[in-house]
């Protein structure tokens, strides 16, 4: 009897701790980037870019985000360093004038409504406190899509920052809303969702 | 959520639309549908089962046609849909006045339509479709909503998120101006648009020949029309009153 109880223990906890460890993997599925991006030979002593250079405002205010190829071009023409990045990078897109799909990490549902120009230009916070050091990075992190919504790992629920698994915080309703809070805004529905 | 913010003070938005204006043309309803994503009508729709956050009605009075453009006329004091939503779906907001339907919470039991004394709210009895290559043309400021959700005009909210971000990029807080697809396509300038809490524009409200729909009811709508002719305006409010419930 006893010896029973344990091999069903044992088995049990097993599982269970199978289970632990497989389910967020099988959440997830992971795709990949065009190409690899290293922001820290760009914003670093190599490049010397501002993040600005890359990641401006257009004139009605809205933010232009990831940049197209037309501003890659003026200096990626012809490869000027030797790594295979980069080769890769003007033979496959920048000769035949391809623009590179980019998965973009934070981004919202389509009911989402985010303007980066009250957090940067009015409240002027940190690209960090909501990025993490992705400006800094020398390569790019995992781009992982929840199964069920194809959301980001970024902005999908709770369980994701419970199991360890979110980069930077910023981008999910909770961290939206506890920023808000902590600056003694509070918000209507209809400001963030559209 | 109520809102305690410091960030922006309030604005109360509001419309005054001028009936010796309007010609009925119809421009409003199609920029309100093409602004707001309102799907062409699904084969099987009837006029009380179609979608319209704008219509225009037409009357007789005075010797002559009257056009009588309606959207919500967002009501500020008992606001009679949010006041039976179950749900929580509805919202005023105290920082624009606009009375948001929020379709993330919506469960479509439709009892703000049997409220709402104007009939302003649709309900979504199928899933929008759009002719192959029209939803390109789709307005990604304004999400499409689902089957089985109400949904109504909301003064353009994503026109007036568009504006706070421009404000804020200049470094600006606060209130922001800017246009309803509907007053910005009316061709005979029939629409005004403003903020009550800007005096000039308040002004205008307090006029002698301007007047609000079943005023009565204290439900402070806002949403206020104008017209030079006393009979006109007793034939508009007359039939405000007479509208039967779809
Ligand atoms: C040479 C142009 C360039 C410069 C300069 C640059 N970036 Fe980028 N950035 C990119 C490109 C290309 C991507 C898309 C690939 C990726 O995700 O890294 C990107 C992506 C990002 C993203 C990812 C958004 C997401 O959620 O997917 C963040 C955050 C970002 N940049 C922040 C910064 C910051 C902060 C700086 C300044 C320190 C900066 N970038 C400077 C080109 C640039
Ligand atoms: C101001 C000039 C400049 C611009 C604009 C620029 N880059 Fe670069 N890029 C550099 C320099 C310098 C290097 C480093 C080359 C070396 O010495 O290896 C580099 C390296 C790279 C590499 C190879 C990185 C690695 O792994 O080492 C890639 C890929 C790349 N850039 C992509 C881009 C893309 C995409 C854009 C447009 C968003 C862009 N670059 C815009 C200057 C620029
Ligand atoms: C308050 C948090 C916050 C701050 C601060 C912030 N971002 Fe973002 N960022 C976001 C969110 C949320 C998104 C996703 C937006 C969406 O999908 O609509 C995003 C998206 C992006 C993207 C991808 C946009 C696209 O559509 O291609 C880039 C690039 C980016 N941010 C760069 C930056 C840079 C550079 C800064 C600093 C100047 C910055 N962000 C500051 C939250 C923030
Ligand atoms: C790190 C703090 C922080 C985070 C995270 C954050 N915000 Fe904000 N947000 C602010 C501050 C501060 C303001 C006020 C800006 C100002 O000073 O006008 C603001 C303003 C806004 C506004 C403008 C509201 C108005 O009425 O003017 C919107 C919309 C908004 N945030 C949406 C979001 C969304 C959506 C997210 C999550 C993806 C988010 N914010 C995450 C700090 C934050
Ligand atoms: C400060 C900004 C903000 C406010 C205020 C806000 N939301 Fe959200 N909400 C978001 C963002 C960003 C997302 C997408 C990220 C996520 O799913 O967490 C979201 C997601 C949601 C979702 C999940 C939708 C999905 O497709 O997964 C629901 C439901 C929702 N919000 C309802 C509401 C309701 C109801 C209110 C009003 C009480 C509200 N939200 C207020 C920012 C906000």
């Amino acid at each position: 009897m006893l010896r029973a109880t344990l091999i069903f223990t044992a088995g049990f906890l097993a599982s269970l701790g199978a289970g632990w460890l497989a389910l967020p993997k099988t959440l997830y599925r992971t795709e990949a980037q065009p190409l690899s991006f290293n922001h820290q030979v760009h914003t670093g002593d190599k490049g010397n870019m501002a993040c600005e250079d890359c990641h401006s405002f257009r004139e009605n205010g809205s933010f232009a985000g990831i940049p197209k190829l037309e501003s890659c071009a003026g200096c990626h023409a012809e490869a000027m360093g030797e790594t295979a990045a980069e080769k890769q990078f003007v033979a496959n897109f920048v000769k035949p004038g391809r623009e590179p799909q980019w998965k973009v990490y934070a981004r919202q549902p389509d009911n989402a409504f985010f303007p980066h120009s009250p957090h940067v230009k009015a409240a002027k916070l940190k690209c960090e406190k909501c990025h993490g050091d992705h400006g800094k990075s020398t390569t790019l992190p995992l781009y992982q899509v929840n199964r069920i919504s194809g959301y980001s790992l970024d902005v999908m629920g709770r369980p994701a920052g419970r199991w360890g698994l979110q980069r930077a915080g910023g981008m999910r309703m909770d961290d939206c809303v506890a920023c808000h809070r902590q600056n003694g805004l509070s918000h209507s529905c209809l400001d963030c969702h559209k | 959520m109520t809102r305690t913010d410091k960030a922006s003070p309030a604005a109360h938005y509001a419309m005054i639309i001028d009936l010796d204006r309007c010609e009925g043309c119809g421009d409003c309803v199609v920029a309100c549908a093409l602004e707001n994503n309102v799907p062409p009508p699904n084969p099987k729709a009837t006029p009380r089962t179609g979608l319209n956050w704008l219509r225009v009605f037409r009357l007789e009075a005075a010797g002559r046609d009257v056009f009588l453009p309606m959207p919500c006329m967002q009501c500020g004091e008992e606001t009679p849909c949010q006041s039976v939503c179950p749900q929580k779906a509805v919202e005023l907001d105290p920082a624009t006045g606009i009375v948001g339907q929020i379709p993330e919470r919506c469960l479509g039991c439709r009892y703000c339509m049997a409220a709402c004394p104007y009939q302003a709210r649709v309900f979504n009895w199928w899933d929008p479709q759009w002719p192959a290559g029209m939803e390109q043309t789709l307005n990604p400021n304004v999400s499409v909503r689902q089957r089985g959700t109400v949904e109504k005009c909301n003064f353009c909210h994503g026109r007036w998120h568009a504006a706070i971000e421009k404000a804020a990029a200049a470094g600006g807080r606060g209130p922001v101006a800017y246009t309803p697809a509907c007053s910005e396509a009316c061709p005979a300038q029939a629409i005004t648009f403003g903020d009550l809490n800007n005096s000039e524009f308040a002004a205008l409200t307090n006029k002698p020949e301007s007047f609000r729909l079943l005023d009565s009811l204290g439900t402070g709508p806002k949403v206020f029309y104008k017209t030079a002719s006393t009979a006109v305006r007793a034939a508009v409010t007359g039939a405000a009153k007479d509208t039967p419930h779809a």
